[in-house]
């Protein structure tokens, strides 16, 4: 450059180059409510495992509401011995933690298949991963004092559908947070300004934006989140009710569909992998559609609930090849095949799928989703 | 606009363990909040609603997106579907899935109509649900429902969950 560029504060906050314009959430198709309706992480264009905030999943029944903090309350009640009004002042005095955890759609993923034009951001863009800060809401629980037979928390959100979902005590003790700030910032508006629920591997609906509302009680509150909704249905007509954990699952990144290998060579194969339960432990790559596996190599950290980013060397011989990832995390779960997953559950149960994702390597470098 | 609670400042001001943060809710301001229906009817307000005036409410207020009689539009289906779920064309609706009527009220009050939640009455949602309920079979056309009849409204999906968490189950 022979000329002076731009000055600071262009803009006083900062944004993505213009070049990197493309790199946006997008609408997923189904839906014709704009604010009952969700968006895209393009996980095909992020390295690392840190969604950046303004590429975050989005998720609204309601749309967004606009809540000044200074005038929000959380109120705590139920089987409490001091029922509770927090000011978002009140809670931030509280001790806090930090911790790094990816939070999913449970219905990232569709069972039935996706047009061979899809891409990562299609099939798997319904989780991102976050650095999230907040109190524990196991402290703010005994600030209240827990009476003996509490064993639900109903959660309930400020936004026009006041989103509700029944959380088990043993959650709400364990790993819970009251989230206030996302990646060293506080919440965007889209993600629960001022304050959301955050339960590390649980489904994301359960996590409560715009949290405005704790009641303890002994049974769950049966609402319609956790009945005609969010409720797996199985081939026999029956349904799973509060299946909660986000089982361990992989997709690979790069190369993804939609993503065109200029030629044979070298190519680092690279992916991300989490699981609800806890951390990896390793995840295995197939160039062969499955016939044959080998290690990736797991970029350190490898946290709990959190997204890992794995990578493997390849030399693309310009054939067709079918690519494929598949995880195990600390429990000995293995990531299932989409015939196994579907044998079980069919085709019809909606939420949970977990299944090994393919991309097909065309002859001249293209990559579709595997149909 | 009401003057900003300062953190801590409140009205009893006696410490309370262990951090002394937040105020004590008061029942009336908890019973201003409190608008959850549990599946047995703890929490139904009192009021009460015909399927006659529950059809004149959900003309004007639910038609728009859940379709004439309830046949689905922009929104969900909320008629039909029974005997669908064990097939490959599985329709989720009140009548066909959901476990629990007073859930129907539940959801009603909180979120709809959906441009403009939380504005019927609980005459109105009374009236709404009873309605819905008629439509799918479930209550007679003279039924009136209110916070003692609306629990023992018998769904026919009632059964159709198992709520131990079965995963992992594929490998």
């Amino acid at each position: 450059m022979k000329a002076q560029g731009a000055p600071i504060l262009s803009p006083a906050y900062g944004a993505p180059s213009p070049f990197e314009a493309g790199v946006i959430r997008r609408a997923r198709a189904r839906g014709r409510i704009p604010t009952a309706a969700s968006s895209t992480t393009p996980l095909q264009d992020l390295h690392g495992i840190i969604t950046p905030n303004g590429l975050h999943f989005e998720r609204h029944h309601a749309g967004v509401p606009t809540i000044d903090p200074a005038q929000h309350r959380l109120l705590l009640h139920g089987l409490v011995d001091r029922p509770l009004i927090f000011a978002m002042d009140d809670l931030m005095r509280f001790p806090s933690v930090t911790r790094v955890h990816f939070l999913e759609c449970s219905g990232n993923g569709s069972y039935a298949a996706l047009p061979a034009s899809a891409t990562a951001q299609d099939t798997h863009g319904l989780i991102s991963c976050s650095e999230w800060t907040g109190v524990p809401l196991a402290t703010v629980l005994a600030e209240a004092g827990l009476r003996p037979h509490a064993a639900w928390v109903l959660a309930e959100g400020a936004d026009a559908a006041a989103m509700t979902r029944s959380i088990p005590i043993a959650k709400a003790l364990d790993d819970a947070l009251l989230a206030y700030a996302q990646n060293g910032e506080r919440l965007r508006p889209e993600q629960g300004y001022p304050l959301r629920l955050f339960l590390p591997g649980y489904e994301g609906n359960m996590s409560v934006k715009w949290l405005r509302r704790l009641k303890v009680g002994d049974q769950p509150f049966e609402t319609r989140e956790e009945t005609a909704k969010y409720t797996d249905l199985m081939p026999d007509g029956t349904a799973r009710q509060f299946t909660f954990v986000m089982e361990a699952k992989s997709v690979i990144t790069f190369p993804s569909g939609g993503q065109k290998l200029a030629g044979p060579g070298f190519y680092e194969i690279s992916g991300l992998a989490w699981s609800g339960r806890g951390r990896i432990t390793g995840v295995e790559v197939s160039v062969d559609g499955g016939a044959t596996w080998r290690p990736a190599k797991l970029q350190a950290p490898v946290l709990s609930k959190c997204l890992t980013r794995f990578r493997a060397p390849w030399t693309w011989d310009a054939k067709p090849a079918r690519l494929q990832s598949r995880v195990t995390d600390e429990t000995g779960y293995v990531q299932p095949s989409r015939e196994a997953l579907v044998g079980v559950r069919g085709l019809n149960s909606g939420y949970h799928d977990n299944a090994i994702q393919s991309w097909d390597v065309l002859g001249d470098g293209s990559v579709l989703n595997a149909v | 606009m009401a003057v900003v609670q300062v953190a801590g400042a409140c009205a009893d001001a006696a410490p309370r363990p262990p951090y002394g943060l937040g105020c004590p809710a008061s029942p009336a301001q908890i019973a201003g909040w409190d608008i959850d229906v549990r599946a047995d009817g703890a929490g139904l307000p009192l009021g009460r609603g015909s399927v006659s005036d529950g059809q004149v409410v959900y003309a004007r207020s639910c038609s728009g997106c859940h379709g004439q009689q309830g046949g689905g539009g922009y929104a969900d289906a909320l008629v039909g579907g029974r005997g669908s779920l064990a097939t490959a064309k599985p329709v989720r609706t009140v009548g066909s899935y959901w476990p629990y009527a007073t859930t129907l009220f539940d959801y009603v009050r909180r979120a709809m109509p959906y441009n403009a939640p939380q504005s019927l009455s609980s005459d109105q949602t009374y009236a709404v649900v009873a309605y819905v309920l008629f439509l799918n079979g479930l209550v007679p056309a003279d039924a009136v429902l209110d916070e003692k009849t609306l629990p023992g409204v018998r769904m026919p999906n009632r059964n159709g969950f198992t709520s131990s968490d079965p995963r992992p189950d594929a490998r």
